[in-house]
């Protein structure tokens, strides 16, 4: 019985966190029949914008994908392995880094200027989708590189013995198969994305749902409406989360990735150079941006104002605090029922339950002053499907190898994390810990709407300092701001491998 | 003694049917692979429930007890010891859950003698040869001091020569301590080398253990069907 409370309890808190505030949205919203013309538009912006992205994302990584899988270089395992770092870049940084290079100074029109040609402008609805493809073509990339490298080196040798179109009998097929799924996860991320429609978007064409509940908060202090709009993004979140459960994804965390499959076709010189071109384009894409992240933050690091440091000392605790929550909430939830829990948080966006949690507090507390306990609870929550999906099959193969003979020897209840478990779920407690910490170091969402200047994190210093174009200091903060997640992650996954 | 009394277990479309007692000394389960063997060990150890009938330990019926409590120790085809614990603390654990005491440190190393692994104490599993795992897994369960043990294959991925090894040491220290032994095996060698009495697990049935040599020397159907003899 005392087992079952174990996973009971955290599940009762996962599903309070999140009723309470959605209670609070749907009593407070003048229901759907409150949306305005500006409602209906940042809806349909949103809808629209995240399919755009998904859609080139997916078409793009496709030719990255098959490059990557049968080509051999130096340095190709570092490209794939920085394929995931987007996942614990924070939105901001990257924001910033390509303002570096596509912005009104950026190295684009820089050099188009020098050419004569039209400047290009990266604010507006087409910023948003540049910034949304950034984020996930790599992501697109691995999980059909996935696909390229699940099909067995058998089925490639039968297609050249036959002489069969590789292409026809082999690749097409797992496309089909994978893109769909990619296409969807990409599609709800974008979704829900906040921090890039605030930094690029606004205006009347390019603001989504999320933006328009910010919107709502610092412009209007309209309550009701942001109420109103939160409930619109919850149907959003719920439609997307039944989406995801149909044109379920592949697994996104995959290893052996670095694997070429050996294979027969693409060996002409004509191919040799598009793949080459394609590695050389995606490579520059990506990197560009980080690179000039480093080279522009270095000159301010040196010279940062005061209260970056203390914002940044502030988000080191509400990181800590939301991956010792995440990591409480996980390990006792990490079974079928719990990952159900934990579908919660891909369905109820950060700025939904921000907003039902401001509606909470905010007759008892000034909302500053709960602002950094509501950024890690709900940074906590976001993280926890993925440290879910991290922890879940390591535990059940723990239990599988191991129950027996825990059972025979009487190891139960406590004694079983300390003995055996926990020693053996080391390593994913580590990666989920060091993702979960960096997400939240990076998170740049509930905390706008709560905090003031006396409760600002990094990533909300950050685009403060954006805002009042003190640009050094900014791309500073935003280097330090990198190199803390980054530095995260690495301590907490390399904590969970030391010895290990 | 360990008595099954109009056992019966099923799982999905396999069922088996089992009435027969075992002697003091050491019994040999043997038959095809998918026969039922590992799953009648499963029963008597507790880990599955039987759909009906009971098991009796020297007259106490044991069949709702939780692995632990039973008078049984097993040793399993793999995962015998943690991997991430040394050997003196995984053979800990057959004694207590917390952090062993000088004189349980004391019996842990005469232990390690028993089975030749004298100083050996502080490696990981991984540190140790598959027949040197095999010593401090039998260890282990020698430990845990129940009088009946129960070997699932533990011996299966050694070598002809160390298998026999180690089954004969099995069979000296359980015959010293008076710790009856029920073993599932495929191999007859192994029966005819260490067993008194054999049983066979096949169609559906547990035969009545017989003496192991005349056993073999005329053996039933089933069994023949097994040998292909």
């Amino acid at each position: 019985m005392a087992q079952r409370a174990v996973a009971v309890i955290p599940a009762l808190i996962v599903a309070g966190l999140v009723i309470g505030p959605v209670m609070a949205v749907i009593w407070r919203a003048g229901g759907l029949g409150a949306l305005g013309a500006a409602e209906y538009s940042a809806l349909w912006f949103t809808i629209w914008q995240a399919a755009v992205s998904a859609a080139i994302s997916v078409l793009l990584a496709v030719p990255v994908a098959r490059a990557l899988s049968r080509r051999r270089f130096p340095g190709r395992g570092v490209l794939i392995a920085l394929l995931g770092a987007p996942f614990i870049l924070p939105t901001i940084v990257a924001v910033l880094g390509l303002l570096a290079v596509f912005g009104g100074n950026g190295l684009v029109n820089t050099l188009t200027g020098a050419l004569g040609l039209p400047r290009m402008d990266i604010y507006g609805y087409h910023g948003v989708i540049l910034a949304h493809v950034f984020f996930n073509l790599p992501l697109a990339t691995r999980l059909i590189l996935q696909g390229w490298l699940a099909i067995p080196a058998e089925r490639f040798r039968l297609a050249a013995s036959l002489d069969a179109p590789i292409g026809r009998v082999l690749e097409r097929p797992m496309l089909a198969r994978i893109a769909p799924g990619a296409f969807a996860v990409i599609f709800v991320i974008c979704l829900t994305s906040f921090a890039v429609a605030l930094t690029l978007g606004g205006g009347p064409k390019a603001t989504t749902v999320e933006l328009a509940i910010y919107q709502a908060f610092k412009f209007d202090f309209d309550l009701g409406k942001a109420a109103t709009l939160a409930l619109v993004q919850l149907a959003l979140g719920i439609a997307a989360a039944l989406v995801l459960l149909v044109l379920s994804p592949p697994g996104g965390f995959g290893t052996g990735l670095d694997r070429v499959i050996g294979r027969w076709g693409g060996q002409s010189r004509g191919a040799r150079i598009m793949d080459a071109g394609w590695i050389a384009l995606a490579a520059l894409f990506l990197l560009t941006p980080l690179a000039m992240i480093v080279l522009a933050g270095l000159p301010g690091i040196v010279s940062l104002p005061s209260e970056v440091w203390s914002a940044a000392l502030r988000s080191l605790w509400v990181a800590l605090g939301a991956t010792a929550l995440t990591l409480a909430l996980a390990l006792p939830l990490a079974t079928k029922l719990g990952e159900l829990a934990g579908i919660l948080g891909v369905a109820v966006s950060g700025l939904v339950l921000g907003t039902g949690l401001f509606l909470i507090v905010q007759p008892f507390v000034r909302p500053a002053e709960a602002a950094l306990p509501v950024t890690l609870m709900v940074n906590a929550l976001m993280a926890l499907p993925f440290a879910l999906r991290i922890l879940r099959p390591e535990l059940e193969a723990t239990r599988a190898d191991y129950g027996r003979l825990a059972q025979t020897l009487g190891i139960s209840g406590w004694a079983l994390w300390r003995i055996v478990l926990l020693p053996r779920l080391r390593r994913p407690l580590g990666f989920a810990a060091g993702l979960t910490a960096a997400l939240s170091m990076g998170d740049l969402g509930v905390i706008a709407l709560f905090a003031d200047g006396e409760h600002a994190t990094l990533p909300l210093q950050v685009y403060r300092l954006m805002g009042s174009y003190r640009m050094e200091a900014a791309q500073g903060a935003a280097l330090l701001l990198l190199a803390m997640s980054l530095g995260l992650f690495w301590a907490m996954d390399r904590g969970g491998r030391a010895n290990a | 003694m360990l008595e099954l009394k109009g056992l019966t277990i099923r799982q999905d479309d396999f069922s088996l049917q089992a009435d027969a007692q075992f002697g003091a000394g050491f019994t040999t389960l043997i038959g095809p692979s998918g026969g039922g063997k590992s799953t009648l060990l499963d029963t008597i150890a507790g880990f599955i429930t039987p759909s009906a009938g009971q098991v009796f330990w020297n007259g106490e019926n044991i069949t709702g007890l939780a692995p632990a409590k039973r008078p049984v120790s097993i040793l399993f085809q793999d995962n015998n010891l943690f991997p991430h614990l040394t050997i003196t603390a995984n053979l800990a654990l057959a004694l207590t859950m917390k952090r062993p005491t000088e004189q349980q440190r004391s019996v842990i190393d005469r232990a390690l003698r028993e089975v030749g692994l004298d100083g050996m104490g502080n490696r990981k599993p991984a540190e140790l040869s598959g027949g040197q795992q095999g010593r401090a897994a039998l260890a282990r369960v020698l430990l845990q001091d129940r009088p009946l043990m129960l070997l699932d294959e533990p011996f299966a991925a050694l070598g002809p020569a160390l298998r026999a090894e180690m089954l004969a040491l099995v069979a000296r220290l359980a015959g010293q301590k008076g710790i009856a032994v029920i073993m599932v095996s495929h191999a007859p060698e192994d029966a005819l080398r260490v067993a008194e009495e054999t049983s066979v697990v096949a169609d559906g049935r547990v035969t009545v253990p017989q003496p192991t040599a005349s056993l073999f020397d005329d053996p039933p159907d089933s069994l023949r069907a097994y040998l292909g003899t």
